[in-house]
């Protein structure tokens, strides 16, 4: 076994950990070690090449290999060190790393760690989709892989169920590609993707949307032969007699992610049931002290852009936490309230500036935003529409929660 | 030039491979074929993987023997074989006050059948046996035991193979003929002509014994649903967790049973079928089997489900009828020299050690005597688990060989080496299905979207295998419908 003492580790090489890793040396952390599992540092950028990342960041619209290379150029330039086609295997609370790669084992001592192990896809399995088990049925991404990594055709005829972004960009990208997408499906009454990929990836290309419906069989014995289509009522349940069959050979699913927390459970951290990701202070620091979050892996982003800033913010405090600096409890609890799905972080000091990430249950507009305590709205603001597809963040003053002792976060009519 | 054997085996489930394995240990050319892929595609693959004591099958019957006669011999035999068995356990548990008649019902049969250990536990004890599981009064078997059903079959198929049988996989029987020497069939993948024939074709065996003009038999088609669950909800159970049924319906109740892999199954229902090909889960059973899996362990919720499956059973019985149906375990007297297995649903995968037996005695008989193949090698090695090992070993087999470092499959910790043990398979069987019921990857939490692109990758490395042959699980489920040239 080959062990290795570093001062911060980064558990994934995507978008979230090459942010915390530039930022925790800019931040002054000496020896900062980049692990990824893939062959090449981007993650699942690498095979995003379409474009629209970076417009926060750089303001300008980048495909997801070009905003990624911005980052592994940084990475280089400040000759941070990483390891390739290493997956860690544990994580101690001691903040011990097990990692296996060609190499031999290796056992990484770090001082401070961040969590940037990014999400998976919700598959068939886990939305009881019934009917047969033919080949045919991908993942948004798993399909996207194939496609724009690997150049295999995955169908001729293509029905997507899920209207999140992955599935709308999806359709194009087949579209493009020569084959025939039939119908978007969206459990929901309204899509869950962004709406500039609701116009430049369905309405572009005259794909038929169908929402508030579902696939609620699916046929072929060996491949897909075709699939039925229903409404649902609004408790979600098929609607009886408003079945529809399409021939098709192909079921793509963009049906949600799943941040991947296996070894943060599996570490003894707590993790939020909504979010699915760790839970954290106003320091991104998860219930281990010295273990830090962020990206994907913390809850699910719309934007890359909010990725990086994230990862940012969290090297720059797993550099801090290494470097022994005054470490801050936090004191103020923070809660979801009516309308509102998720805030982060769920911990806060009060004492410093900070940076709320949240999302609504529903869409909705001209909205007011609360964060109250015992009744009192200790802030508020206003948001002409909000929609469960993107993120909303709240820039909370120092001070402004003085005396706060649990906040919850709610969505009211602002009229 | 048609192929002879003396002795040519219809079916690749778990009979049929212990079969022709059994045969190999004598001086015998023995073909088994198969029409899927690969082996275990049907029954043999799609249940509980239980191995049962014998206490729900009627005593004095075909089937109660060699349910017992199985079990005893199963954990040497899954040993020499390198198949993962476990001893769990099994709790049959009364909720209901009506249902402690039940326990004590079983706990006769069982008994007369010669099961061992069998004892009924308090509500104390079964909290003791299973902290989660709500009972008031139960039955336990400790002798009842956990296998993997693939594993299993595969290590037979494969263990025939070393040993000298010719194991055809995609061959379709489509016509037998009798000669006056034995019998000629048709498939379309060549012809053979064997002096014996076993019919161990599952849920076609009344279709494979009408092919001789046998028309006795009809295989009524009944299906059982399951749900997989995490493997992080594992440790909720112990062993298995059984119902007393539901008194309308066949079958053992909708139950708990952990896998040897570390998964929870739920299941199964009990549907009949008009043809026994329709592998598909309904709406209704799934939700029925979570509701109900759900009364027995609060602790699950949907989201734990990773895949729903469908396994049929080929019953001799049509739905509703109450008369018990034996195994049909014979050499037909109008078609000598063909031996008939029909009906062999549960506990047909606990049986198989002890039907493999008989079977080669029926052939023995027929020839009127066999010789022992002296090179006989029993063994197949156990397959090596990375995940399962300590850090020491996991490091001194990444020194051995890279190959090892390299994590493929990341939800069930599946190494490039191990992947490339299960695609060098002595079958060259080569379907995604054939890679991931040997090293169990793509069988986890994401279901191989992370996984299948790397081990077609490691396909294309090894084999340079052209893109319409990547299939699932034989022809006709390709996945892919063409690649662009100049694409790496």
């Amino acid at each position: 076994m080959i062990t290795k003492t570093v001062d911060v580790a980064i558990v994934g090489g995507g978008p979230a950990g090459l942010s915390a890793a530039i930022s925790a040396k800019k931040n002054g952390a000496g020896n900062v070690l980049i692990i990824e599992r893939g062959e090449n540092l981007g993650g699942i950028l690498n095979q995003c090449i379409h474009e629209g990342f970076g417009i926060e960041t750089f303001g300008e619209a980048l495909s997801g290999p070009e905003y990624m290379q911005r980052f592994i150029d940084q990475v280089e330039e400040n000759k941070i060190p990483y390891l390739l086609n290493s997956m860690v295997l544990e994580i101690t609370r001691e903040r011990k790393l097990l990692v296996a790669s060609r190499e031999g084992l290796i056992e990484i001592n770090a001082k401070a760690v961040v969590l940037c192990m990014g999400c998976r896809e919700r598959t068939r399995g886990q939305i009881c989709t019934p009917g047969t088990r033919p080949a045919g049925v991908y993942t948004a991404g798993a399909a996207q892989n194939f496609i724009n990594l690997k150049g295999y055709r995955i169908g001729e005829k293509v029905v997507i169920l899920g209207s999140g972004d992955i599935g709308l960009i999806m359709a194009r990208r087949l579209t493009v590609e020569g084959a025939k997408v039939l119908a978007v499906v969206e459990l929901m009454p309204y899509s869950s993707g962004l709406p500039r990929n609701m116009v430049q990836c369905l309405h572009d290309y005259d794909i038929p949307l169908y929402l508030s419906h579902t696939v609620t069989e699916i046929h072929g014995k060996k491949r897909v032969e075709a699939v039925t289509l229903a409404q649902v009522d609004e408790r979600f349940k098929p609607i009886p007699g408003t079945e529809k069959k399409i021939d098709c050979d192909t079921l793509l699913l963009s049906v949600g992610l799943i941040p991947e927390n296996e070894l943060t459970r599996n570490a003894g951290i707590a993790v939020d049931e909504i979010t699915g990701g760790a839970i954290i202070d106003e320091r991104m620091q998860t219930s281990i002290p010295g273990i830090f979050a962020c990206g994907n892996v913390l809850h699910v982003h719309d934007v890359v852009d909010y990725v990086s800033m994230e990862g940012d913010k969290a090297g720059k405090d797993a550099a801090e936490y290494s470097l022994g600096k005054a470490k801050m409890e936090g004191a103020i609890r923070v809660k979801p309230g009516p309308g509102v799905r998720y805030v982060l972080p769920q911990l806060l000091s009060g004492e410093e500036d900070v940076l709320l990430s949240m999302r609504v249950i529903s869409p909705a507009r001209n909205v007011k935003i609360s964060l109250i305590d015992k009744g009192r709205a200790a802030k508020t603001i206003m948001k002409p529409r909000v929609n469960p597809a993107e993120m909303i963040q709240i820039k909370v003053k120092k001070g402004e929660l003085a005396g706060c002792k649990e906040i919850t976060v709610t969505l009211q009519n602002g009229k | 030039m048609e192929t002879r054997f003396d002795v040519a085996v219809i079916g690749g489930g778990v009979v049929g491979c212990a079969i022709a394995r059994e045969l190999t240990k004598y001086k015998l050319t023995v073909a088994l074929l198969e029409k899927e892929c690969d082996v275990a595609l049907g029954t043999s693959g799609r249940n509980s993987g239980v191995s049962h004591a014998g206490f729900y099958v009627p005593t004095g019957t075909l089937k109660a023997k060699l349910n017992i006669e199985g079990h005893e011999m199963m954990p040497a035999f899954c040993k020499e074989l390198g198949v993962p068995y476990l001893p769990v356990g099994k709790i049959v548990t009364a909720k209901e006050e009506d249902e402690r008649e039940y326990l004590y019902k079983l706990k006769g049969i069982g008994e007369k059948n010669g099961c061992k250990k069998l004892r009924i536990i308090d509500e104390k004890e079964i909290k003791k046996l299973e902290p989660n599981i709500k009972g008031i009064e139960a039955l336990h078997s400790p002798t009842t035991s956990i296998l993997d059903p693939f594993l299993l079959t595969i290590a037979l198929a494969e263990n025939a193979h070393r040993n000298g049988a010719c194991v055809r996989l995609n061959t379709l029987v489509q016509e037998i003929e009798q000669k006056k020497d034995g019998f000629r069939i048709v498939s379309n993948n060549g012809n053979y002509t064997s002096g014996i024939v076993i019919n161990s074709a599952g849920l076609y065996s009344d279709k494979i014994a009408a092919m001789v003009g046998i028309n006795d038999y009809k295989i009524f088609p009944c299906r059982g649903e399951y749900h997989i669950l995490d493997k992080n909800k594992r440790n909720l159970i112990n062993g298995a967790v059984y119902p007393v049924p539901p008194k309308e319906l066949g079958g053992l109740g909708i139950h708990l049973t952990p896998t040897t892999d570390g998964n929870i199954m739920l299941g199964p229902s009990a549907e009949y079928l008009p043809e026994p090909d329709d592998y598909g889960n309904t709406s209704e059973v799934m939700d029925k089997l979570f509701m109900e899996s759900f009364e027995f362990l609060p602790k699950i919720s949907r989201k734990d489900i990773i895949k729903s499956f469908s396994g049929i059973r080929p019953k001799l019985i049509p739905s509703g009828s109450k008369a018990p149906a034996d195994f049909v375990m014979e050499e037909s007297r109008k078609v000598p020299g063909f031996i008939n297995l029909i009906g062999i649903e549960s506990p047909g995968l606990t049986g198989a050690p002890a039907i493999a037996k008989r079977v080669s005695a029926m052939v023995k008989e027929i020839r009127g005597g066999l010789a022992e193949n002296g090179a006989f090698d029993p063994v197949e090695k156990s397959k090596i688990r990375f995940a399962e090992l300590s850090h020491r070993e996991k490091s001194e087999l990444i020194n051995k060989d890279p190959n090892y470092g390299l994590v493929i499959c990341r939800c069930q910790t599946v190494t490039k080496k191990e992947v490339i043990d299960a695609l060098n398979n002595p079958l060259s069987a080569r379907s995604i299905y054939s890679v991931s019921k040997r090293c169990r990857a793509t069988l986890g939490r994401c279901q191989g979207g992370f996984c299948t692109p790397k081990i077609i990758e490691i396909m294309e490395e090894l084999y340079h295998t052209k893109t319409s042959d990547i299939n699932y699980a034989g022809k006709g489920s390709e996945l892919f419908t063409g690649k662009k040239e100049g694409v790496e």
